[in-house]
């Protein structure tokens, strides 16, 4: 096989790659902060919930909860897992995974705030969402991008498990190639596409910190 | 006339640590009324109380003869609805110990923000309000500045031309140099005195005695809870009340 061929079939896979990538950071992201308003609940039983999912979320490895929320519905509810069922499970996956991190990126984030902004704003009279969306987040974001920076990172890297439900993302045809032809051009390959869009990332997520950076 | 600022009867615990035992004062129009006391006397819970950041337990609290708190039998403070807070809360104003400015807005949106998101005014007129009031500050040449690249000086200016661009009936400050040095007090007691020249009505917790007496009608002395004493400063500073000498002799 051509090394041509060869990155022609895997960027099949690569796009794969970036779709679970740009899916799961879309819809972690909110559902992060929304779980960090759980978590942060006045009303004992949310919180306990909300903690609860978390801590499952983060003490189990990613790749049985994939497999659970795959398989989960079919021995359930005998609910048909074939057609597009795969890769919403994955995207499920991943996301309720990811939430659970970045729930507690925000809450950290969220609860460093000193308190005299809140006051600061009630004061002048902005509404509670008001002062949540214009006041408090885009400072939370500021304080928080390293964090999430690193959260972005790892996921770029964990895409790669979805092999496990075999979704044909870039690593899962990397091995299939490598193994039926011997070689370990593939998996070179792979390596340098992880590390060239983490890069990319890192080069991103940098531009951002510095466009946050006229103020202190 | 109405007074400004009338509170009667006000307690407020923390826990079972009683903060404020039975308080009534009244603010008079144009009036500037200093609250000094010893650290922990409640002078700052009591602030906090007439600005609706603490909650009272007991007692009613009225701006312009409208109540916002009322006081049952038992003596016990019941709220207006929010609504009616909100109403009542436009007539006052507040300046922080440590400024609390937005750190992500620009000098000008400190200022001006609120009056476009909050009051709905036109974006040109708030402007217009946030420099002329700038202006006043001697802060002009900031209006594009962020707050870090100020002095704590000039950043608690900018938070009493945020508190004046509402346009408040009193306004209210919590110990407004103590997070500066001596220096940058200065220029804020100078920007408050001529805040009283121009009949500002205004209630200060201060811990600069010399202040207090220069530019107060009238001062309370609190201690533990309760207005150990109050007056005219003349009369204050020159007072009997072993409390009050054993403080005043710390400041001589």
């Amino acid at each position: 096989m051509s090394f041509t061929t060869m990155l022609s079939q895997m960027s099949v896979g690569m796009m794969r790659t970036i779709g679970i990538f740009v899916l799961t950071l879309l819809f972690s992201l909110p559902l992060g902060l929304v779980v960090s308003f759980g978590r942060m609940s006045k009303w004992k039983p949310l919180s306990l919930v909300v903690k609860f999912y978390i801590s499952v979320m983060r003490g189990t490895p990613l790749m049985l909860q994939l497999l659970v929320v795959f398989f989960g519905p079919f021995y359930l509810f005998g609910m048909n897992i074939g057609g597009s069922w795969r890769f919403i499970a994955i995207i499920v996956g991943f996301s309720l995974n990811y939430a659970a991190y970045f729930a507690e990126i925000f809450r950290s984030g969220i609860e460093s705030m000193p308190v005299g902004q809140y006051e600061a704003a009630k004061l002048l009279g902005y509404s509670k969402g008001q002062t949540f969306f214009l006041i408090i987040l885009p400072q939370v974001i500021k304080r928080i991008l390293p964090s999430v920076t690193n959260e972005i990172i790892t996921l770029v890297k964990d895409t790669s498990l979805a092999f496990a439900l075999a979704y044909m993302e870039m690593f899962t045809i990397a091995k299939q190639i490598a193994a039926s032809k011997t070689t370990f051009l593939p998996f070179i390959i792979a390596a340098v596409f992880y590390y060239v869009f983490n890069l990319l990332v890192a080069v991103v997520m940098e531009a951002v910190e510095k466009k946050l950076s006229y103020y202190r | 006339m109405t007074n400004y600022l009338e509170i009667n009867h006000l307690k407020k615990s923390f826990g079972n640590l009683e903060v404020l035992k039975d308080i009534s004062l009244t603010v008079k129009k144009g009036e500037v009324l200093a609250i000094i006391g010893p650290s922990g006397s409640g002078k700052s819970t009591l602030l906090r109380c007439a600005t609706f950041l603490e909650t009272m337990d007991g007692g009613d609290l009225s701006y312009l003869g409208e109540k916002a708190v009322t006081m049952d039998a038992q003596g016990n403070s019941h709220y207006e609805k929010p609504a009616k807070l909100k109403e009542i809360q436009t007539n006052f104003g507040l300046v922080f110990q440590n400024f609390n400015l937005f750190p992500h807005y620009s000098v000008l949106k400190n200022v001006t923000d609120a009056l476009i998101r909050v009051q709905k005014k036109p974006k040109q007129e708030a402007y217009e309000i946030g420099r002329s009031l700038l202006e006043k500050m001697g802060l002009s040449d900031k209006e594009d500045c962020y707050p870090y690249q100020l002095s704590g000086g000039q950043q608690q200016r900018v938070s009493i031309a945020r508190a004046l661009a509402q346009n408040p009936k009193v306004l209210f400050f919590d110990e407004p140099t103590s997070a500066l040095d001596p220096e940058l007090t200065g220029e804020i007691l100078k920007v408050i005195k001529d805040l009283a020249a121009e009949h500002m009505t205004m209630v200060i917790v201060t811990h600069e005695m010399n202040f207090a007496r220069n530019v107060a009608d009238h001062i309370i002395f609190m201690d533990r809870g309760v207005i150990a004493e109050e007056g005219a400063p003349e009369e204050l500073f020159n007072s009997k009340n072993p409390r009050m000498q054993e403080f005043f002799g710390k400041f001589e």
